[in-house]
């Protein structure tokens, strides 16, 4: 199987400090890969390179073979790469049906075509009963599968999501886990950013650990739960299982 | 016409201190609180009133016409931002232009009142005198207003360089959200910066008192030149106020000499036109607005 | 169960749109001549306020230069009539070309450095002033004295939209409700939603595939081109132009009175502000007069928009609907939220 995606060598720098430094991996379509990292593991720098909202200082993004690590994002969410925010953001006087609308809109000028469509994200993330609410009727865990919905109808080949799941209690990320999965299983290509260890290990069927700006492991949940360098990472030296 | 030129430089460096001054008060007040004082003109327009007055009834020296400016000014500032502009700190920018454009109404509308429509002259003595020094000979109002202007900009700067007040005005430009966590008290620090902004445009006025005559309607004009002045030196910078201004009065002056009195006037938008082409957020400005 | 999500199936702000309008004829058709005038430029500036709304209130772009696109209007209008005599129309056409091409300009210097928000605001007056300055000194378009149109028949004339004062009433009311029917329009086509979303965030649009640098030029087009679709008809009003008065700060700021008061990014918000400020205004103007008080009436304009951006931020439109909501018409109602703090 070739690769949906693939990071060569990248890096990023913002003045002396390096962000994001010489990492590479690679996303196999129709599988969730999770990019894990401690805080200022470089995770949402590397996220916003791969989505266009950065330039790297140096090294390659492949999508499809074709390198895109200087399109604008507009252009990239164009070719198939959808992301979410961090931040979620709901645009406001706008119901949460014509939220979901407005990505349709990449790809068509029929406006009815982009409801049916948005119509079709929102039922997909299990907000379809809430279509016609005001985006800030929402709670939390709807603004944030609002997100997803919002990119869904781009129709991507990939989804890049930016910590989905942070901030929701275990019942609540226990659903985004279900969304995830089906969305998964009808085809897409997911590549998660997440602080939160134990759920992507879940979800996830590959995981890249980030620490310092650098990869320092990748690959299944289960290794790299085992891998002592990951522990370090995330729990500080000293620590040893 | 080598010393037609040098005077024709000189006074246009003259006036430029001035309208250095006038913008200094717009981009205090931009750099600290991130708000356009589009009624800056009728700030300006008070202090030329008040020079009128205080020249004419008490027959004061425009220095202290424009002391009196200074503090009747700051005092206006400062309560106009506490009652009303804060409401609106926080508020998008179109909001904040249309309360400002409100305000520039509501004070042409209250000079008109006081003053009517008619200009006064205020016809100082000092217009008539001159100071000759070898090539170049200089009248003495504008000599006067350009020598305050400059000492204040000085003044100013160094205020807000050393002085423990002027630096946390710089920390709360610089940024926001720290000032408040260092403690700074916020809704001073904005009430003291309007004030001061306000001054500036109120001596300004006062100075150059003798040079226009004290009209209601003036007010747009000096607005849209503070506009220029600034944007051309970059919103927020202290030394971006002091060379637009520099830049925006010789080029007024040579064009005078050179062009028609209504291509006098248009230069400084061409100017600040070609300067948003090469430069769009001007010689020192600001990253993110 | 998708079709109860059909919004554009909703009839009743289109008649309760019609009704308006239908009382509007009837004012045409009964009222008395400074009426007529006076309501003549209310819906004038109905237009032109909604030229500006589209502009802001849907694509998020600030100009306080207006005066810009309506004088190019009026001048195209102007000039080509009383210089040589060519049909309006063919000045109005002219007008939307040059105002756009000018607005789409100005858009792209300023755009092409991602250079927004309050920057673009201030070269759009900076232009505006540039212009009136400059055709203060043109002799070829009269300079300072200004144009003047043939003077008025009562003969209607469509041809040269020439008429009574009656004649131009209509005009402008068939203008304003073109504006109001083609808001809505746009607003609900796969731009309305598009130039929304970049409105309320830059990013985040962009992140969803709007290319926001050349739909933020278009929206700036196709409001200066309809700005001077008002202009030129403003002009034909009026009889005669000058500077001064068709390219001025006043005028850039008559333009958004009626929208901030009625309502940003509303549709009928504009219709309501004009109704409201602008005979306000007259009569504030006449009282001063009378009173031979000048200034009394920027003293009430100023009053006036200073309270209604602090205690109806929303403008008065969003407000009415509020209080009526049993009747439920549309509104796009904009409430921008506070600036962040580390701006």
């Amino acid at each position: 199987m070739t690769a949906l995606l693939e990071v060569k060598n990248l890096s990023k720098s913002f003045g002396g400090l390096v962000a994001v430094n010489n990492v590479s991996f690679a996303l196999q379509a129709g599988r969730i890969t999770a990019l894990i990292g401690p805080n200022g593991a470089g995770k949402t720098t590397c996220f916003n390179l791969v989505a266009g909202a950065m330039q790297p200082t140096s090294g390659e993004v492949l999508f499809e073979g074709r390198p895109i690590e200087n399109t604008p994002p507009e252009l990239v969410c164009r070719m198939g790469i959808a992301r979410t925010f961090q931040i979620v953001r709901p645009m406001r006087d706008m119901s949460v049906l014509e939220n979901a609308m407005v990505g349709a809109f990449s790809w068509t000028r029929n406006v009815s075509e982009a409801r049916s469509t948005a119509y079709e994200s929102l039922e997909s993330v299990g907000l379809a009963g809430k279509a016609n609410a005001r985006t800030d009727q929402l709670t939390l865990p709807d603004r944030k599968m609002l997100e997803t919905a919002k990119a869904l109808s781009t129709r991507p080949k990939l989804l890049l999501l930016d910590e989905v799941m942070a901030g929701l209690r275990p019942t609540e990320a226990a659903s985004v886990v279900r969304v995830l999965q089906g969305l998964a299983e009808a085809g897409l290509t997911i590549l998660l950013v997440e602080h939160v260890m134990r759920i992507v290990m879940e979800v996830a069927s590959r995981v890249v650990v980030l620490h310092h700006g650098a990869r320092i492991a990748e690959g299944s949940p289960g290794e790299v739960a085992a891998d002592p360098r990951v522990l370090e990472s995330y729990l500080g030296t000293g620590f040893h299982a | 016409m080598l010393s037609l030129w040098l005077n024709v430089l000189a006074s246009g460096v003259l006036l430029g201190l001035v309208y250095g001054l006038v913008a200094l008060g717009l981009t205090i007040i931009f750099g600290v609180m991130r708000v356009v004082n589009f009624a800056h003109g009728e700030m300006v327009v008070f202090g030329v009133y008040i020079g009128y007055w205080a020249v004419r009834l008490w027959d004061v020296p425009i220095i202290v016409a424009a002391a009196i400016a200074a503090v009747v000014m700051f005092v206006f500032g400062y309560l106009l931002e506490t009652l009303l502009v804060k409401r609106f700190v926080n508020r998008p920018h179109h909001y904040q232009f249309i309360v400002f454009i409100g305000l520039s109404l509501l004070f042409t509308g209250a000079l008109l009142v006081t003053f009517g429509p008619d200009p006064r002259p205020t016809a100082s003595q000092l217009s008539f005198h001159t100071v000759s020094l070898g090539f170049v000979t200089l009248d003495l109002a504008r000599l006067q207003a350009a020598a305050t202007a400059g000492l204040l900009i000085t003044l100013l700067g160094a205020y807000l360089k050393f002085s423990s007040f002027g630096r946390s005005l710089r920390a709360a430009a610089d940024n926001r959200l720290g000032g408040l966590v260092v403690g700074l008290n916020i809704p001073r620090v904005y009430a003291v910066t309007f004030g001061l902004g306000a001054a500036c445009a109120g001596v300004a006025g006062a100075l150059i008192s003798p040079l226009f005559d004290a009209q209601p309607y003036l007010a747009v004009d000096f607005t849209l030149l503070a506009f220029v002045t600034v944007i051309v030196g970059g919103l927020g910078s202290f030394s971006g106020a002091l060379l637009g201004g520099l830049l925006i009065g010789v080029a007024e002056a040579i064009a005078a000499l050179m062009f028609t009195p209504s291509m006098k006037t248009a230069l400084p938008y061409a100017l600040l036109i070609i300067i948003l082409i090469f430069r769009p957020r001007g010689f020192f400005g600001a990253k993110e607005i | 169960m998708q079709k109860r999500f059909e919004g554009s199936a909703d009839i009743r702000p289109w008649l309760a749109g019609a009704m308006v309008f239908v009382t509007l004829a009837l004012v045409g058709a009964l009222a008395n001549p400074y009426l007529i005038s006076l309501m003549t430029i209310v819906l004038l500036f109905t237009f032109l306020g909604q030229s500006w709304n589209l502009m802001l209130g849907i694509g998020g772009q600030l100009s306080i230069g207006h005066a810009l696109f309506v004088g190019l209007g009026a001048y195209s209008v102007a000039v080509l009539e009383v210089k040589y005599g060519i049909s309006p129309w063919i000045g109005l056409l002219l007008g939307m070309f040059l105002a756009g091409s000018v607005g789409a300009a100005l858009a792209w210097l300023s755009f092409r450095f991602e250079v927004r928000g309050i920057y673009f605001a201030l070269l759009t007056i900076a232009a505006a002033e540039f212009a009136r300055i400059m055709f203060s000194g043109w002799e070829f378009v009269g300079a300072m004295q200004g144009l003047f149109f043939p003077a008025p028949t009562n003969a209607i004339e469509f041809s040269m939209l020439r008429g009574d004062a009656r004649f131009y009433y209509f005009v402008a009311l068939a203008l304003a409700a073109l504006g109001i029917v083609g808001t809505e329009l746009i607003s609900r086509s796969y731009l309305g939603y598009v130039w929304r979303a970049m409105r309320d965030d830059e990013q985040a649009a962009r992140a969803l595939g709007v290319r926001t640098f050349r739909h933020k030029i278009l929206v700036i087009a196709i409001s200066a081109a309809t700005a001077a679709v008002g202009g030129g008809i403003l002009a034909l009003v009026q009889g005669s132009i000058f500077p001064d008065s068709i390219m001025g700060m006043g005028l850039s700021v008559d333009v958004l009175i009626g929208p901030v008061v009625g309502g940003l990014g509303t549709t009928f918000g504009p219709l309501v502000g004009s109704l409201a400020a602008i005979p306000l205004n007259h009569l504030m103007s006449a009282l001063g007069d009378s009173l031979r008080i000048p200034g009394l009436n920027n003293i009430a304009y100023g009053v006036v928009l200073v309270l209604v951006v602090w205690f109806l931020p929303d403008g008065i439109w969003p407000a009415m609907v509020r209080l009526c909501k049993a009747i439920q018409l549309p509104s796009r109602v904009w409430l921008p939220q506070p600036r962040k703090a580390e701006e």
